[in-house]
């Protein structure tokens, strides 16, 4: 498998391409003796950066099993427990899964196009409505991207917002997650809980944003508004409710018996195979590896807090359970600590490049009206220039990689979703189990098809 | 009319009125959750609004069992023929919402990856707008079209969905080209 | 933390850049190589594989001894021992724009080659499945280049009046 890359000068000998590998029915799942090793070792979940025998043994890749031993069926896209449209196919043996392969793009939005068309104002529009689990973080990464390429400092009230903001999506992202991960296990009053916590932290934002979600509120320079007047009081209320019901979720499902059968040692991971496959998040930590973005490197507020970063052991689903369950707690701490310490002053950058200026100008000034109308109708120019930042979101790291050529528009604008990287661990996750906790193994990836097809 | 002789425990009335007043207290929605309206349209048959006030909790996975397919988010132009796949699929009779600006008219999102309204591909009862639409303008669509249930007609078929004759001649078909598409209901 | 030399980078063109330690420019040939020179230097993670149209870029910032080309494949690595990032960005010919899978070094860049080929037609050699990953497989065209149009229709409203 491995090229020698030693001997130069290389000869490559290039196969001629045709349309052939972009024919009917390439993306899926095909028989043992139309695929190559390679690619069937990646299907039955191999990981070959590592050596044989590590990870799977050669010898339990049957290359020449007959095909009519086994079966191949097709879950998706439109299926109620695959979290959106991801379409998987899988070779069965009984109910063993032996294959997996994701196929995803049902949900190919074309925002990475569009978003070379949008100026940087209108951007955040845009990638909010990537990760709609949690708009603020795909806002807050494109935010991040163009300040530095601007080579602007927001105000400190501004990052912190921003803080509170992206912790308060987190907490609604993973009870979503803990009411569809109840809901793919059987538990149907543990997706009932989930929603009916996530509502306030949603009235929250629709009384601060105008929204539930896809806010654009965060953008390049600071951030829409100002929080509410008596926030403290409504986001303490949702602190002291979610923790107070967390116990509940410890209740219903944490010491169950059937659910902890059905998630312990269901999906294994380990470390070197995580971190092979480029897999961050909660995926990666629940194998033990401490990496956070927010400790590792932090960003906004984040090196002011006081926070954990919850590790797991076995990289099981049950582990990736209780390792969402206790972020929660984490982002109610932070939450707290973030009320304390919010401080005074403007909620975003008082630059006339970025900022248009206030409401009350417009009715009184004539070029406070041009500026106004220029910023939203030509944008700002930024310098010429490529940058990729990052940030932790619930789903992993979040990625964005915008090139500028001096206009007002990103050149290119590409987002890394977690997701998207994160959901080729499928094949290796499902391998020998059984195919009821393939769909418990697809909700503790957390997959959100927004941000994967994009 | 002889009726006053009668004992009083019974009510008159049409059979088309029956009729249409058990399928409009039981329509089943398809779980045809797409993007950002999905988790709306989850959140409407969650706890805060409950959507079984209206005899709808009944999300059905099988589409040969559902009366109402709520198209939830942005329809791709991979999705497409999946979307029309499952809308053949299921029984007479059957009502269509189109939830969201995206699945209504391609929204923000003129492009070539989307399709620009899902009535190029189906016909649409109610179109619900918003971005995403809150569970509540959502909830107004079902009595909207709860309302059209009870008062149209039983007997009559929908017209058939067929997707807009597209003389293929005089504007090809080219990725990536702007074609001329018309919005709305085919007739 | 440990403290990781870049030594694999000698010989390679670098620049610095905003929030990443070291931007390297390696042409193709050496593109594995330089990789895989950063996979031993403890760069465990390829984080983000991409593409870069550059057709109608008014003119980048390259160092010294680099071509311009086309298009430019970006590899963000990170290490998480040492908590560094690199990126490497390598140059591609239009004509011929072919180069080498990472998916042997790092197996994590497969989806993200996949996406790559799909939106742009840069194939990577070695690649174990070449396919279209979100356009739908008889799609013509690679939708993120410069010159593939965006597709926009004009709105057409229904029982509009029309020209006279």
């Amino acid at each position: 498998m491995t090229a020698d890359f030693t001997e130069t000068p290389r000869v490559i000998e290039r196969p001629t391409w045709s349309t052939k590998e972009t024919s009917e029915g390439a993306q899926e799942l095909s028989f043992r003796d139309e695929t190559d090793s390679a690619e069937l070792g990646r299907e039955v979940g191999a990981v070959l950066r590592l050596e044989d025998g590590k990870v799977l043994d050669p010898a339990q890749i049957d290359f020449d099993r007959p095909d009519d031993e086994t079966m191949i069926i097709n879950m998706g896209p439109q299926h109620p427990s695959t979290h959106g449209v991801l379409r998987l196919m899988l070779e069965l043996d009984g109910e063993v899964v032996l294959r997996t392969k994701p196929i995803i793009g049902y949900l190919h939005t074309g925002m990475e196009k569009t978003g070379e068309e949008l100026t940087y104002v209108q951007g955040a529009t845009n990638v909010t409505r990537m990760d709609y689990m949690s708009p603020f973080h795909t806002e807050t990464v494109f935010s991040l991207a163009t300040e530095a390429l601007l080579g602007i400092e927001i105000p400190d009230r501004a990052v912190w917002i921003r803080t509170l903001m992206l912790e308060l999506n987190r907490l609604s992202s993973h009870l979503l997650w803990m009411a569809t991960n109840g809901m793919d296990l059987g538990s149907t009053s543990m997706m009932i809980y989930g929603f009916r916590e996530r509502e306030m932290v949603m009235s929250f934002f629709e009384k601060t944003t105008g929204l539930r979600f896809n806010n654009n509120f965060v953008r390049p320079g600071g951030v829409a508004a100002d929080l509410p007047d008596g926030w403290e009081d409504d986001v303490a209320v949702i602190c002291d409710t979610v923790l107070a019901r967390s116990f509940e979720y410890d209740d219903l499902l944490t010491g169950q018996p059937i659910f902890r059968e059905r998630t312990e040692g269901v999906g294994g991971l380990t470390a070197e195979e995580a971190l092979a496959l480029s897999v961050t998040g909660p995926l990666l930590r629940s194998t033990g590896v401490p990496w956070d973005l927010r400790r590792t490197m932090p960003y906004l507020a984040y090196g002011e807090l006081d926070f954990d970063v919850i590790v797991g052991t076995y990289g099981d689903n049950f582990d990736r359970y209780a390792l969402r369950l206790a972020e929660i707690r984490e982002s109610i701490r932070m939450i707290r600590q973030i009320i304390e310490k919010m401080p005074s002053g403007d909620y975003r950058i008082q630059d006339p490049k970025v900022t248009p200026p206030p409401r009350g100008r417009i009715d009184a000034s004539m070029e406070a009206l041009i500026h106004h109308f220029k910023i939203f109708t030509e944008g700002f120019k930024v310098p010429e220039g490529e940058v990729y930042a990052a940030i932790e979101s619930p789903r992993g790291e979040l990625g964005c990689y915008m090139v500028s050529d001096g206009s007002s528009k990103p050149f290119r604008m590409h987002i890394r979703g977690p997701s998207f990287v994160n959901l080729q661990v499928l094949p290796l996750l499902l391998r020998g189990g059984l195919l009821s906790d393939a769909v418990a193994c697809i909700s503790s990836v957390d997959p959100v098809m927004g941000e994967v097809d994009r | 009319m002889g009726l006053e002789d009668l004992p009083h425990n019974f009510l008159t009335g049409r059979v088309e009125d029956l009729v249409k007043w058990a399928r409009r207290s039981s329509v089943w929605p398809v779980t045809f959750g797409l993007a950002c309206c999905a988790i709306e349209m989850m959140a409407a048959g969650a706890a805060d609004y409950d959507l079984s006030r209206f005899g709808m909790e009944v999300f059905r996975n099988s589409p040969r069992q559902a009366d109402l397919m709520i198209v939830a988010g942005r329809v791709s132009q991979k999705m497409a023929p999946v979307l029309r796949q499952v809308y053949d699929q299921m029984m007479e009779p059957k009502w269509v919402i189109s939830m969201g600006v995206c699945a209504s008219s391609g929204g923000m999102f003129n492009n070539y990856a989307i399709v620009q309204g899902v009535d190029q591909i189906i016909p649409v009862d109610v179109y619900v707008p918003g971005c995403p639409p809150s569970p509540e303008t959502l909830m107004h669509a079902i009595l909207t079209l709860h309302e059209q249930i009870r008062t149209g007609e039983i007997t009559k078929r929908r017209a058939e969905g067929r997707p807009l004759e597209i003389d293929a001649a005089a504007s090809p078909w080219v990725p990536g080209k702007p074609q001329a598409v018309q919005i709305g209901t085919p007739r | 933390m440990t403290e990781i030399s870049l030594g694999a980078l000698s010989g390679v063109p670098t620049a610095a850049g905003v929030g990443v330690d070291q931007i390297a420019f390696p042409d193709r040939s050496s593109y594995v190589a330089t990789i895989a020179g950063l996979k031993d230097a403890a760069f465990e993670m390829v984080t983000d594989l991409c593409c870069v149209d550059y057709l109608g870029h008014p003119g980048r910032t390259l160092p010294d001894g680099v071509t311009a080309e086309r298009f430019e494949v970006v590899v963000n690595l990170l290490s998480l021992s040492a908590k560094r990032r690199v990126r490497v960005r390598v140059q591609v010919p239009e004509g011929d724009a072919v180069v080498d899978s990472l998916f042997s070094l790092y197996p994590g860049t497969e989806a993200m080659e996949r996406e790559a080929f799909d939106m742009f037609g840069v194939r990577f050699d070695g690649h174990p499945d070449l396919t279209r990953i979100l356009m739908p497989e008889e799609w013509e065209g690679h939708p993120l280049r410069k010159d593939y149009g965006t597709g926009r229709v004009p709105i057409q409203f229904k029982e509009a009046p029309g020209p006279r």
